[in-house]
């Protein structure tokens, strides 16, 4: 008998450890174009305690651990390159507090996108967190960890700029907290202790996250989307500029897309605004739509398309499905604002090339402060053909979100190396003693941020 | 190759200008109205070209079928004075290209109902009303193979209508149809107002949608148990192209007990939706358009009214929301017939 | 063997995304609205780990195994993914899984349990192999007229004929019909099983049997107008019996009941005094949208005092006992089971009763009660029961 097995029986109980060959080819799969790889070992824990001993395990036995939040993520993240022990955390869902006079919700790993979503609707309707477009299954841990960002990106920035504290399994062993709420305070705010900013951006490979404390920000009774349609790319950072300095939006995006036609070579904004009366709503309208815009619209460069009351939360994405294929992937990547036509342009060449229709968006970060520029690639799940063209696509674009002087978002391998090549020697090499510090037996989400 | 059948004689002799005169949103004196309709006529420009919100009114307005709206919109083509932004009229006019496949040819032989642009509004038409009459443009995916273009019109892109339209036709009349009911008034007036007016051919009858409700609704004397509720019709401008079947409001709601309030919007003077106005170039459209919609509701709201009756679509979008808001139920005209003979439309409670 | 090209849906099984909007309620309150994946939280118990799964195994990646049969024999046929998935394919996807079933069914690879349930069935005509004769037991004493061409024939279903616990609601509709004046008849120890969970299981040939069977029996009967105990059997005869030519106007008693009360037809006035909680059963509610009918007849009941339960309507959980789950019970045995989730869910409404519709969740729900040890803050009835008491009928 396994011994390994036996022992994560042992820790989590028999139901929640699988070494059966169906788990193992479920939790081999990412749902982009990533190469599957199996576990040995999917395994689905309950609390902190027992994520402590599956790692104290894991070291003692020198096999990989891989944290999986909602696993949607999409650029292989948490595919078990090297084999060892799938952690499913989303059965640690728990919703620990709210706290509504600080504003932030305290939760375990796995609460999901919407879970959370859903209970502030229900239980506190004037609070809200910065939730991301992906599917609801999500998890705010797997989000943060990527330095996700959400439709309050504009007005408070990255998700994981909105951390008030942090509990972390260690690749050691230890449970660790970051925070007032290391010192046995609340879970308000994460400074001003010192700076042990160690586990976001890492993809898991320095950790694992069990508890994060959230900012929540005031939701206003009315939201919505207003949306406005420029043809010229070369306009859109400038629409970007103008709009984040009314400071009256919520998230602002740009999107253009080869399909539906009528989306094709125009580049739409959608522009969320929240307001606690008709009178506030107004106000705003007229400030970004008349005094801001209004100028575009009467010489004819841009289009007001309205306003809808209402946001869809969570967004019902369809994108999979767009040509029938079940699957799509996407690099995303951070740039300043001014790149959004070169971006555009580019990725717009590099689709056709592989003959997918073109999709691009583009989030404003912090007040024009950089955007997630993303470039989404559908491919046939039972077309290898496809799936190859896709990776091409994704690759060539990797490099073109560097070229073009950005970073990757959430870069799979390939584009973790392009960064890692370009990456200041000294910062390389600090990133790589730290990993050595934390992680001896290199047993956290191998492959990823390995540098040579 | 079609041309517009606009005669400038007439408009010399007219001593009304009703057109530009009755213009809910030009403020015009009778003298100036000669002036600038004459000047259109010519191709000069005129302040009309530009304030123009294209509600469609003085085609009805007009009573010597001159067609002043359709003049206007050909003279901005022609002036390049496009009443919307050019992003809006590139999208518009991407709107109407069919993507996904040919559409499906079922013969027909006889009567049928068009849902035009419309195929993913077929819950509307279900139940005894429209038993036994055969549906064309059923699939949303195909449905602008059947897109009668003459939303253009507000884009000031005769163009576009001129082109494509003839392909549309063609693919109605595979169907072998002889009578179409439209059921948008926007497509019962592209075919019996538009398209003579530019000596477009159209080889089947249209029948305006609200005469097929009234007509069955008569069949259906027997089931019919009066609504009962105090409505307030919302008038789409595309009725401005067929005011000779704006009458059936009135006589479907008579005949179904509905209640008609007393309200100042109506008829000629009806307020449009405001869904092509908030966009335009006009400076102040936004504004104009939320500040008109409001006095549209509170028109219905002040004269008492339950429920807002809709013909169009697109203004039920707009308006629909608005409405709900203000305690006034948005429904549309079908299914308030179909509430009428004990139908259940979806939704209704 | 089946491969993947000859699959009725191989052309779309790969559109599955595993996005996982599939496991939550209508509100996304959490992820646990497909019993079997709130059960087992692996993703393989998914819907879309089901139907990555399928796809893997028609198309020879994986092997077949008893626990992949596990798998897929534990989805009750709830219809929640279908209500969740945006996809224009989610017609479709619980189609998938029911056609993988029934290929394991084709190949003979299934688990015991199911074997036996299937076996049991067609020897028998009942899922629990008890003698067909003792089909008509629960009607000892009450009476009731065999079915002679009455208005209604009140179809009871194997669980009302067999259970003990069921066969009392069984008797309780009985005499609510009875004292209502309804003219109805019973079919007892003539009485074939509906097959509803035949079809759920993928059975197809079995189910056609006995569809065709009853079929015949209704016409000969001249049966045209059916009431049943069970929303399982309603939801066959409605739906599936018309492709075997067997048109029948069915009802749900729920809506008879609910007729009747309304029409003033059925005296309740003794009312019911207690906090009470619905769960609305799949075979009604998702699969044949009747929401409606058991809330106003139990709003209708003087004392009862009405709580909805946080995940009702579209967002009920199941109880984990359809698809042959009442009998097979691959979902059971934990407090993930979905039936101990959900009286638990009823127990936080401050409800003292649960009320269900359905004897399949009754039995699921009581046992789950006992589970939780909560036999004394909440209990659990069907809505005949209910009203019965409402009408003073005593058992
Ligand atoms: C249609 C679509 C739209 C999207 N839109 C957005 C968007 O608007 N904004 C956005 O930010 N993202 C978006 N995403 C990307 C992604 O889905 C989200 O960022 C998501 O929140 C990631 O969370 P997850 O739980 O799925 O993470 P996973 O994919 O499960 O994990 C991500 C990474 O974090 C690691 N990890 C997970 N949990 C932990 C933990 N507790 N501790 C340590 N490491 C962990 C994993 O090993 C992996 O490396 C979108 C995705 C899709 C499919
Ligand atoms: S268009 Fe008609 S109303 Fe206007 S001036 Fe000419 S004839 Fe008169
Ligand atoms: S279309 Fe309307 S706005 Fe334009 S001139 Fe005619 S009546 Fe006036
Ligand atoms: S069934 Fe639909 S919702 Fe569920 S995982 Fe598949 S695509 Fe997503
Ligand atoms: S029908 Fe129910 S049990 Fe089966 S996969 Fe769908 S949600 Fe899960």
């Amino acid at each position: 008998m396994d011994s390994v097995y036996e022992a994560l029986v042992e820790i989590v109980g028999p139901e929640h450890v699988s070494s059966q060959p169906e788990e193992l080819f479920i939790y081999s799969w990412d749902l982009g174009t990533t190469e599957p790889h199996r576990p040995d070992y999917a395994v689905a824990p309950r609390t902190a305690e027992e994520i402590r001993k599956i790692v104290q395990l894991a070291n003692k036995e020198k096999i990989p651990v891989v944290p999986l939040g909602g696993g949607l993520s999409l650029a292989g993240l948490a595919v078990p390159f090297k084999g060892g022990i799938l952690l499913d955390l989303k059965r640690m869902d728990d919703i620990i507090e709210v706290n509504e006079r600080a504003r932030y919700a305290l939760v375990e790993c796995g609460v999901s996108q919407g879970k959370l979503t859903a209970y502030l609707e229900r239980h506190h309707p004037h609070l809200t967190h910065s939730e991301p477009g992906a599917p609801p299954a999500a998890t705010i841990a797997g989000n943060v960890v990527i330095h996700g960002q959400g439709d309050l990106a504009h007005p408070y920035g990255f998700n994981s700029d909105m951390i008030n504290g942090l509990e972390v399994v260690t690749p050691t062993g230890e449970i660790c907290q970051f925070g007032s709420c290391a010192i046995g305070a609340g879970w308000f705010t994460l400074h001003p202790l010192p700076d042990v900013g160690l586990f976001l951006g890492w993809t898991g490979t320095t950790g694992i996250i069990t508890k994060v404390s959230l900012r929540l920000f005031p939701c206003k009774k009315i939201r919505g989307m207003a949306q406005f349609v420029v043809d010229d790319e070369d306009l859109v950072p400038e629409v970007f500029y103008k709009i984040t300095h009314t400071q009256m939006v919520e998230d602002i995006m740009a999107t253009s897309q080869a399909i539906p036609p009528f989306s094709s070579e125009l580049h739409h904004f959608t522009i969320n605004i929240a307001a606690d009366s008709e009178k506030e709503l107004e106000f705003k309208l007229e400030i970004v739509f008349d005094d801001t815009l209004g100028e575009y619209i009467h010489k004819g460069d841009g289009g007001y398309l309205g306003f809808i009351r209402g946001l869809e939360r969570p967004q019902l994405s369809k994108t999979s499905d767009w040509r029938k294929g079940g699957g799509f992937e996407y690099v995303g990547s951070i740039m300043p604002i001014e790149q959004y036509p070169e971006c555009y342009r580019r990725g717009k060449e590099i689709s056709e090339r592989h003959d997918i229709p073109y999709t691009v968006l583009a989030r404003c970060i912090g007040t024009a402060h950089a955007m997630m520029f993303s470039w989404t690639y559908a491919f046939n799940r039972a077309d290898p053909k496809t799936i190859e063209h896709a990776r091409e696509a994704l690759h060539e674009t990797d490099d073109l979100a560097l070229e073009l002087g950005g970073t990757i978002w959430k870069p799979g391998l390939y584009g973790q190396r392009l960064v890692m090549e370009k990456l200041n020697p000294n910062t390389l090499e600090l990133m790589r003693k730290i990993k050595q510090l934390l992680d001896p037996n290199g047993i956290m989400n191998p492959g990823n941020w390995e540098a040579q | 190759m079609y041309a517009l059948k606009y005669d400038e004689d007439t408009c010399l002799k007219c001593r009304t200008q009703d057109c530009l005169a009755k213009c809910q949103y030009i403020d015009i004196d009778k003298e100036s109205a000669k002036k600038e309709i004459l000047k259109i006529a010519h191709g000069e420009d005129s302040s009309v070209l530009h304030d123009c919100v294209t509600c469609y009114a003085c085609e009805e307005y007009c009573s010597f079928n001159n067609h002043p709206f359709y003049l206007i919109v050909e003279k901005q083509e022609e002036l390049d004075i496009p009443p919307l932004p050019r992003p809006i009229i590139k999208r518009g006019i991407k709107t109407g290209i069919p993507f996904r496949g040919e559409p499906t040819i079922e013969k027909i032989n006889g009567r049928a109902l068009l849902m035009g642009a419309f195929a993913d509004l077929m819950h509307l038409i279900q139940g005894k009303l429209f038993e036994g009459l055969p549906v064309i443009s059923t699939d949303p995916r195909k449905m602008f193979h059947y897109f009668c273009q003459l939303m253009y019109l507000h884009y000031a892109r005769n163009s576009v209508i001129k082109e494509r339209l003839p392909k549309i036709i063609k693919t109605i009349a595979e169907h072998e149809v002889t009578e179409v009911v439209c059921f948008h008034d926007e497509c019962y007036g592209t075919y019996t107002s538009y398209c003579p007016a530019i000596g477009m051919e159209v080889p089947f009858t249209p029948v305006h949608f609200f005469e097929y409700l009234y007509n069955r609704l008569l069949e259906l004397k027997k089931e019919i148990k009066p609504v009962k509720l105090k409505v307030a019709y919302q008038r789409p401008c595309s009725s401005r192209l067929s005011p000779d079947k704006h009458r059936f409001v009135q006589a479907i709601f008579d005949l179904i007990g509905a209640q008609t309030v007393e309200r100042e919007y109506v008829d000629e003077n009806a307020l449009c939706c405001g869904g092509t106005m908030e966009g335009q170039r006009r400076e102040g459209s936004r504004k104009r358009t939320a500040d008109l919609r409001r006095k549209n509701i509170e028109d219905m709201k002040n004269a008492g009214a339950e429920v807002c009756v809709f013909n169009c679509p697109a203004c039920y979008n707009t308006l629909g929301q608005m409405l709900v808001q203000s305690g006034i139920r948005p429904v549309f005209m079908s299914d308030l017939c179909r509430v009428a003979i004990g139908e259940k439309p979806e939704g209704w409670r | 063997m089946m491969a993947l090209a000859d699959f009725e849906y191989g052309d779309t099984i790969h559109r599955c995304f595993r996005c996982g909007y599939c496991k939550f309620p209508v509100d996304w309150t959490d992820v646990n609205n497909c019993p079997a994946y709130a059960r087992y939280r692996m993703e393989t118990y998914s819907c879309g780990g089901r139907l990555w799964l399928t796809r893997a195994w028609l198309s020879d990646e994986i092997d077949w195994t008893a626990h992949f049969a596990h798998i897929m024999f534990s989805c009750t046929a709830c219809k929640n993914c279908e209500a969740k998935c945006p996809l224009s394919f989610n017609v479709d996807i619980l189609n998938m899984i029911t056609a993988a079933k029934g290929e394991m069914v084709e190949r003979g690879t299934i688990p015991p349990l199911v074997k036996e349930f299937l076996e049991n069935i067609q020897r028998h005509g009942n899922p629990y192999g008890t003698p067909k004769a003792k089909r008509g037991d629960w009607l000892d004493g009450m009476g009731l007229k065999p079915y002679q061409g009455q208005d209604y024939l009140y179809y009871v279903g194997c669980i009302g004929s067999y259970d003990t616990r069921a066969q009392e609601i069984a008797r309780a509709l009985g005499a609510v019909l009875d004292r209502a004046g309804v003219s109805f008849g019973v079919l007892g120890v003539e009485e074939g099983c509906d097959g509803n969970d035949v079809n759920m299981i993928g059975e197809q040939g079995l189910f056609e049997v006995l569809a065709e069977d009853n079929i015949a029996q209704f016409k000969d009967l001249g049966v045209h107008r059916i009431v049943t105990l069970s929303p399982h059997a309603y939801n066959a005869i409605k739906n599936e019996y018309p492709c075997y030519e067997g048109d029948f106007e069915v009802l749900h008693y729920t809506q008879l009941l609910q007729c009747l009360i309304s029409d003033g037809d059925l005296d309740i006035s003794k009312g019911f005094e207690a906090r009470v909680t619905f769960h609305d059963p799949c075979f009604l509610g998702r699969w044949n949208g009747e929401y409606e009918a058991s809330r106003e007849i139990l709003q209708a009941i003087p004392g009862v005092t009405f709580i909805e339960l946080e995940k009702n309507r579209e967002s009920a959980l199941c109880c984990g006992g359809g698809g042959g789950n009442f009998y097979i019970d691959f979902l059971g045995g934990s407090p993930d089971s979905p039936s101990r989730r959900r009286v638990r869910e009823a127990h936080e409404t401050g409800a003292n009763i649960l009320a269900v519709a359905c004897p399949s969740c009754l039995n699921m729900l009581e046992d789950a009660v006992k589970s939780e040890e909560l036999e004394d803050k909440i209990s659990v009835q069907d809505i005949s029961e209910i009203v019965a008491k409402a009408c003073g009928i005593t058992a």
